[in-house]
């Protein structure tokens, strides 16, 4: 799982009001190496909960020097827009879980795919 | 990358072991896969350096292509654990980085879940017959909240009217965009051997370019968008 797809990813159990951002417990995480693209990077980070990212990459220490605000003019910032694009793209969680910030729930990570199944009674 | 090399490329996609009925797991067929995003990406520039969703990826046929095409990411969405597991281990085999896989339930999704997140969403989703009926209009519908720009899909001929009629509920248009041939291997034991070309026929519905900045006006109502729509004469077997 990459963090630009733990950055969509919420938690709808029955109930939840707020089921984002997950929190990643990661027992196994590889780096994997992606093309950059800045272009698709720049016009991924407006989409972003960049609070998400900047708490995934705590999480997986993995933060380094990103700021907890978004820089302006980033579209410049070749250098940011490449740390952006590292965490986004190529730090991967492959074993461990996302956990449901209010209700508790885990769902687990295995060999790099996060399993968001419900069961019956909590769909 | 040429179309003839993108298909043989996809040729060597492991596709489902043991398909399931349910789930109607019927694989897309690399000719089929091949056509259908290089027309995506040459004519509407929809995968290359897009954020893609694949929904009902079973083994990845369709988000392997569209990350050789060179999406910014593609994204590949199924409920099935074993599908997942071969999509992984092509994936593995094809060294390719630019994709991600979620295992969901796609009809269980709320409205607003992944709503815009993506650009482009691909799919061959189950053609909702049998015991499915409606499947392959929840994963349209589903499609439709998702994208941003383009919904891509494939669908049977028979289903042509009643979802150009949904469309116009829902208040989206669509447009045939190409149509494809092609068979679909005796997956399942009750297709008995002889191909009987009843010509069943799939739908690819995209969003045309064009309309874009209207639909950047009009948050939250599918209004005004587009649909142009791929048809696929498919030889079922019955």
């Amino acid at each position: 799982m990459k963090l630009l797809t733990h950055n969509m990813l919420t938690s709808h159990v029955k109930g939840v009001t707020k089921g984002y951002p997950l929190l990643i417990k990661a027992t196994e995480v590889k780096m994997n190496e992606v093309e950059f693209n800045p272009q698709f990077v720049s016009r991924m980070i407006p989409k972003l909960e960049w609070s998400a990212l900047v708490q995934a990459a705590d999480e997986l220490g993995q933060r380094q020097d990103l700021p907890g605000e978004l820089v302006p003019d980033y579209e410049k910032n070749e250098d940011f827009l490449k740390k952006v694009h590292r965490l986004l793209l190529e730090v991967e969680v492959i074993e461990g879980c996302l956990q449901c910030p209010e209700s508790g729930r885990e769902f687990p990570i295995s060999r790099g795919i996060p399993n968001m199944l419900l069961s019956e009674d909590e769909a | 990358m040429k179309l003839k090399e993108l298909e043989s490329c996809l040729q060597q996609v492991d596709v489902f072991e043991e398909p399931k009925i349910l789930l109607e797991q019927y694989p897309t067929s690399p000719h089929i896969a091949a056509c259908m995003l290089y027309t995506i990406q040459s004519t509407f520039d929809d995968i290359e350096g897009k954020l893609v969703a694949d929904l009902g990826c079973g083994c990845g046929v369709l988000s392997i292509g569209a990350a050789m095409l060179d999406a910014g990411l593609c994204v590949g969405f199924d409920i099935d654990n074993d599908a997942l597991e071969i999509f992984r281990r092509n994936v593995e085999e094809f060294e390719i980085s630019n994709l991600d896989l979620v295992q969901c339930d796609l009809c269980s999704l709320e409205e607003k879940a992944y709503e815009k997140k993506f650009d482009t969403v691909i799919m061959n989703p189950p053609f909702g017959t049998k015991h499915n009926q409606g499947m392959d209009m929840r994963f349209l519908r589903t499609a439709l909240t998702m994208a941003k720009t383009a919904v891509y899909s494939l669908h049977k001929t028979s289903t042509r009217e009643h979802i150009q009629k949904k469309a116009n509920d829902w208040g989206v248009k669509m447009e045939v965009i190409a149509e494809l041939r092609y068979d679909l291997p005796a997956s399942y034991k009750f297709h008995k051997k002889k191909s009987v070309s009843s010509c069943t026929a799939s739908f690819i519905l995209s969003l045309g370019t064009r309309f874009r900045s209207e639909i950047e006006k009009t948050v939250n109502q599918i209004s005004t968008c587009f649909y142009k729509c791929f048809i696929c004469y498919s030889h079922m077997q019955t």
